[in-house]
């Protein structure tokens, strides 16, 4: 993957397939601690013991239209080429958290990417989930709430094109703030 | 600032058009396959060459554009399905940004397959 945030979009289709009502993605970075971190956090139906373990084998897959499932091994591997650490945690029937922190400065470093056009394409494709993503840097951070832009629009499906133009400029705005500092 | 109070409005406008965008059942799709394999190969640029180009074109009402896993062929990514009712569902392969503007035009406003990026005419 040439960008982390693919890797975001990637695991976080585990996370729909999962029938996740809410999912949490965040991403904390600091120039300070050296140090980048990313969570996927969702309520979806979990994973046993044993499938923790084997989802981690790129050779194990829960599909049935090819044998390889490349998306948790490519996103461990993300991590741990840099120095930094993966963990996924899961519980049956209550859900799962995947967690990979990096070291920024290694040389062996994927960009984070356009983070912010991987939460408007979960968006806009999976309206009827909830996504809370949570945006941290050194000079701040910022949180788009799906739940809470539902309350506003009432009936108005998250997917209108008014509704992610919106999305898309707010993450852009706040983006700007807390990488570019005030 | 983009603000909540904006969105409000934005749910205003978009109330008074919703019975249309729901119950359009001449709704084209456009599925743009967005498994490991999809994603690896460019399948997110594609996606956004297809939401613009389809709203430049102002045709948000009568296509959706959403994403799905893996079909099984992944040497072919980014592979692109439409649907357009009544008609039979075309695979397109090996897509890129610049061709999805393309099959906007000629498939979903001109009703021309753009046989040359179809799965047909790139099997060996």
């Amino acid at each position: 993957m040439r960008e982390l945030s693919l890797n975001v979009m990637d695991v976080a289709q585990n996370s729909v397939r999962a029938k996740a009502d809410i999912v949490k993605i965040t991403v904390i970075e600091s120039d300070k601690d050296d140090m980048l971190s990313i969570t996927i956090e969702d309520d979806g139906c979990g994973m046993t013991e044993e499938q923790v373990n084997q989802v981690i084998d790129p050779f194990f897959t829960t599909r049935t239209t090819r044998k390889v499932g490349l998306g948790i091994p490519l996103f461990k591997l993300s991590a741990e080429q840099t120095g930094g650490s993966f963990d996924i945690k899961s519980k049956l029937n209550e859900g799962t958290t995947t967690k990979a922190s990096y070291v920024k400065s290694h040389v062996d470093m994927t960009p984070l990417g356009d983070i912010n056009s991987t939460i408007e394409i979960l968006i806009r494709c999976n309206p009827d989930i909830d996504f809370v993503f949570t945006h941290t840097t050194d000079k701040g951070s910022f949180t788009l709430d799906t739940r809470e832009l539902k309350e506003v629009l009432g009936d108005v499906s998250l997917d209108t094109p008014d509704v992610l133009e919106w999305i898309k400029q707010y993450l852009e705005e706040q983006t700007q703030i807390i990488l570019g500092g005030v | 600032m983009k603000s909540l109070a904006e969105l409000q409005a934005i749910r205003e406008r978009a109330k008074a058009n919703l019975d249309l965008r729901k119950e359009n059942p001449n709704a084209a799709r456009v599925l743009v396959g967005m498994a490991t394999c999809g994603i690896a190969a460019g399948a997110r640029p594609v996606l956004n060459a297809f939401t613009e180009e389809i709203a430049k074109r102002g045709l948000t009402d009568s296509v959706t554009v959403t994403q799905t896993g893996c079909i099984g062929i992944c040497q072919y990514e980014p592979v692109v399905e439409i649907e357009v009712p009544g008609e039979e569902k075309v695979t397109y392969v090996k897509m890129t940004p610049e061709k999805a503007v393309k099959v906007v035009n000629d498939h979903l406003v001109n009703k021309n397959v753009v046989t040359e990026y179809t799965i047909g005419a790139n099997t060996k």
